[in-house]
């Protein structure tokens, strides 16, 4: 004889699925939560920033003639710029206290309203030890149309293999 | 009406774990196969010795591209470390080519990690003559047939680089 529940009793399978769901949505959360770490101040420049400029855009841009043509300035290693880089750029150097005053000099004539991206693509985007502290700089300095070229992996994979135009040499 | 409400929010809670896990690293993985010859360089280490590429012929070299100052590659280190003395019998050698590190951040680092592998300061003639490191960590995987097979470009998955060693190592010789 099948056994007969009280209404508003729950069965025992109903009961399993309900701890299963709470338990794979706690399991999500606390995976969320541990690729956040809650003293790190937010990244003004992670994917998705409107700081950000994609190659494509880029490109484009440096197409145009007159004051919106932007001023793209080179912030990593320069063994990597003498190899390839963007053509137009202007080699700054990795922003380091030992060459800030170098930096500070070169970027100085520039307007301080003048369209700046500066790029480095040197490392992984999240450990790039070369973009943020030359936007820092930049914005220390005063510029107002700062923009990060986002390159997510390095120069190699998210440029020069994607075909956009490249320049050899100094 | 509730349990369709309960389980679909199960399901964009999943949905977000998965990619808040996928996504935490930010590791990136490029792997190309190459199977272009291996360049033949003579280089000298931090510590003044010859590394004659042609000496290592018939072995599985990786060649490790990285700076004491790219913390990606710096994490990599000790796996590089592992892995040489894991399967240096084998015939595994490990070369690390550092670019544009600081000689005393060069040198420190060395000694912080006892690595147990060659390291050579990079210069333009050597990134060249592997086609061009336009990025760091880069890893070229050369087997015992003097051939490149793979390129690693970003931090890597170094079970996946073992897997290769492991194949290449055991690979069938012509």
């Amino acid at each position: 004889m099948a056994a007969r529940m009280n209404p508003g009793s729950i069965s025992s399978r109903t009961l399993i699925l309900r701890w299963s769901i709470l338990a794979a949505m706690a399991a999500s959360a606390m995976a969320f939560a541990s690729g956040q770490n809650p003293a790190k101040p937010a990244d003004e420049l992670a994917p998705g920033s409107p700081l950000l400029i994609q190659p494509e855009e880029l490109v484009q841009a440096m197409k145009t003639r007159g004051p919106g043509r932007p001023v793209v300035l080179y912030v990593g290693p320069k063994s990597f710029y003498l190899q390839a880089h963007i053509p137009g750029t202007d080699f700054v150097g990795p922003v380091r206290p030992e060459n800030v005053e170098k930096v500070r000099a070169r970027i100085a004539p520039l307007a301080k309203d003048a369209p700046v991206v500066i790029y480095c693509g040197c490392c992984p985007w999240d450990h790039c030890p070369n973009i943020r502290p030359a936007f820092a700089e930049l914005k220390k300095e005063g510029f107002t149309r700062v923009r990060v070229l986002y390159l997510a992996n390095n120069f190699g994979t998210n440029w020069v293999e994607k075909g956009f135009p490249v320049a050899r040499g100094e | 009406m509730a349990r369709k409400v309960i389980l679909l929010v199960a399901i964009a809670g999943l949905a977000l774990g998965v990619y808040a896990a996928m996504h935490r690293s930010g590791r990136n993985h490029v792997t190309a196969v190459f199977l272009h010859a291996a360049p033949e360089l003579s280089m000298t280490d931090l510590n003044g010795g010859a590394v004659q590429t042609s000496s290592y012929k018939g072995k599985v070299v990786l060649v490790n591209f990285w700076a004491a100052w790219c913390t990606p590659c710096a994490e990599e280190i000790p796996q590089f470390i592992a892995l040489e003395k894991k399967y240096q019998d084998q015939g595994l050698q490990v070369i690390g080519i550092s670019v544009e590190d600081d000689p005393r951040d060069l040198r420190a680092f060395y000694r912080k990690y006892q690595m147990n592998y060659p390291v050579v300061p990079s210069d333009l003639k050597i990134a060249d003559a592997f086609g061009g490191v336009l990025g760091l960590p880069t890893t070229f995987v050369i087997g015992r047939d003097n051939l490149i097979h793979g390129k690693h470009s970003g931090a890597t998955d170094f079970s996946v680089i073992e897997q290769e060693v492991v194949a290449l190592l055991h690979a069938p010789q012509s």
